[in-house]
């Protein structure tokens, strides 16, 4: 890894904590300041490569479609409950539960983990087992729909390509 | 304010519903799989929707801690976060061990 | 407002005490498992219903510390059951 590399890392990792720090304690003395800045650099430099692994290119395009894709993703949790609560209100409690695998073209780690965590979200699938290097899942899917709008349609994994450049 | 009071009191409607459907899904549903489906999803919106309405009744009551929405706002982006990571983990646990799936057809476990 | 946020406690409390019958009866360890998770996030909600129910709106910082406690308990004892020890 270049030195360059693993100072960046660092700042940003740094950055993100003492950003923290200023949000929960809401004072802006200087003892609280001086004593935040050190709590923090001493966080980023015991763990900066778990936040961002060494040099990584267009990270702030990468942030802002992040952050336009949260409004779909909370209208997805939001159907996806209506769904569970309609599944488990009925009085026949129409489920019919299946276990299955899919392969994605996503490499990276935050890719993987906004995929994981999107698929427990929408309605009715959870993930079982990501195995990283094949981009290979394994989905519990509560019913056959949606189970086939997570394999025919594939418009979630499409969206997060789309914001991490198909990493 | 009359407003503020009605959104407040449909926000919290909402959560305590969403709770409640949870619930009765853990008791109802025939197997461990399925009762993590049910609980995944409602407990996360449920708790987050109640944050919310609260989040929003602060705003107008009690303008004099002006930096609280901001945290009970991290603590909802942090409930959805930890939830599913949560339930994906305890799933994974017990289909290594070998729990088998429940199939339409077979008897409640 | 102020009995608004009692009678959402009270059914915060009847939803808790209906997931303890899983955690109680449930065949297995997952299932009681799946109930103590249940309990602790709806705990959250609770904490922050009745910060503000006794008028003291900061009972919110005990619930931030709860939901990373209850996280990191569920996640120690997933890779426990799936490995055999914490730290291997």
């Amino acid at each position: 890894m270049k030195k360059e590399g693993k100072w960046f890392g660092f700042f940003i990792t740094f950055g993100v904590m003492f950003l923290f720090w200023i949000i929960l304690s809401g004072l802006l003395t200087a003892f609280h300041l001086i004593a935040g800045g050190i709590c923090s650099a001493l966080v980023a430099l015991i763990s900066h490569d778990l936040l961002v692994k060494g040099k990584s290119d267009k990270l702030i395009i990468k942030s802002w479609r992040l952050l336009c894709y949260t409004p779909w993703e909370l209208w997805q949790i939001v159907m996806a409950n209506i769904d569970v609560a309609y599944r488990v209100l009925h009085p026949k409690m129409p489920i019919d539960p299946c276990v299955f695998d899919f392969e994605t073209s996503l490499r990276g780690d935050w890719a993987l983990t906004t995929l994981a965590n999107s698929i427990t979200l929408t309605p009715g699938t959870i993930t079982i087992n990501v195995e990283p290097e094949k981009g290979k899942f394994q989905v519990h899917a509560i019913a056959k729909e949606p189970a086939d709008a997570l394999l025919v349609d594939q418009t979630m994994q499409r969206k997060v390509a789309h914001i991490f450049m198909e990493s | 304010m009359l407003l503020v009071n009605i959104i407040v009191t449909l926000l919290l409607a909402g959560g305590v519903f969403f709770l409640l459907v949870g619930s009765i899904g853990l008791l109802r549903l025939p197997d461990f799989y399925t009762r993590l489906h049910a609980t995944g999803k409602c407990d996360t919106l449920g708790g987050g929707l109640i944050i919310f309405g609260l989040t929003i009744y602060h705003l107008f009551h009690y303008s004099h801690h002006p930096l609280v929405p901001v945290r009970l706002l991290f603590l909802i982006f942090f409930i959805f976060i930890a939830n599913p990571t949560a339930t994906h983990a305890i799933m994974k646990a017990a289909y290594r061990t070998g729990l088998k799936p429940w199939k339409s057809g077979e008897e409640r476990r | 407002m102020i009995t608004l946020f009692l009678a959402v406690a009270l059914l915060i409390l009847v939803s808790i005490s209906l997931s303890l019958y899983r955690g109680a009866v449930g065949p297995g360890v997952f299932n009681r498992v799946a109930a103590v998770n249940v309990v602790g996030t709806k705990t959250i909600a609770l904490l922050v219903v009745f910060g503000y129910f006794f008028e003291r709106p900061l009972f919110f910082d005990i619930a931030i510390l709860y939901a990373m406690l209850n996280f990191i308990g569920t996640l120690v004892f997933a890779k426990y059951v799936e490995r055999g020890d914490v730290c291997s």
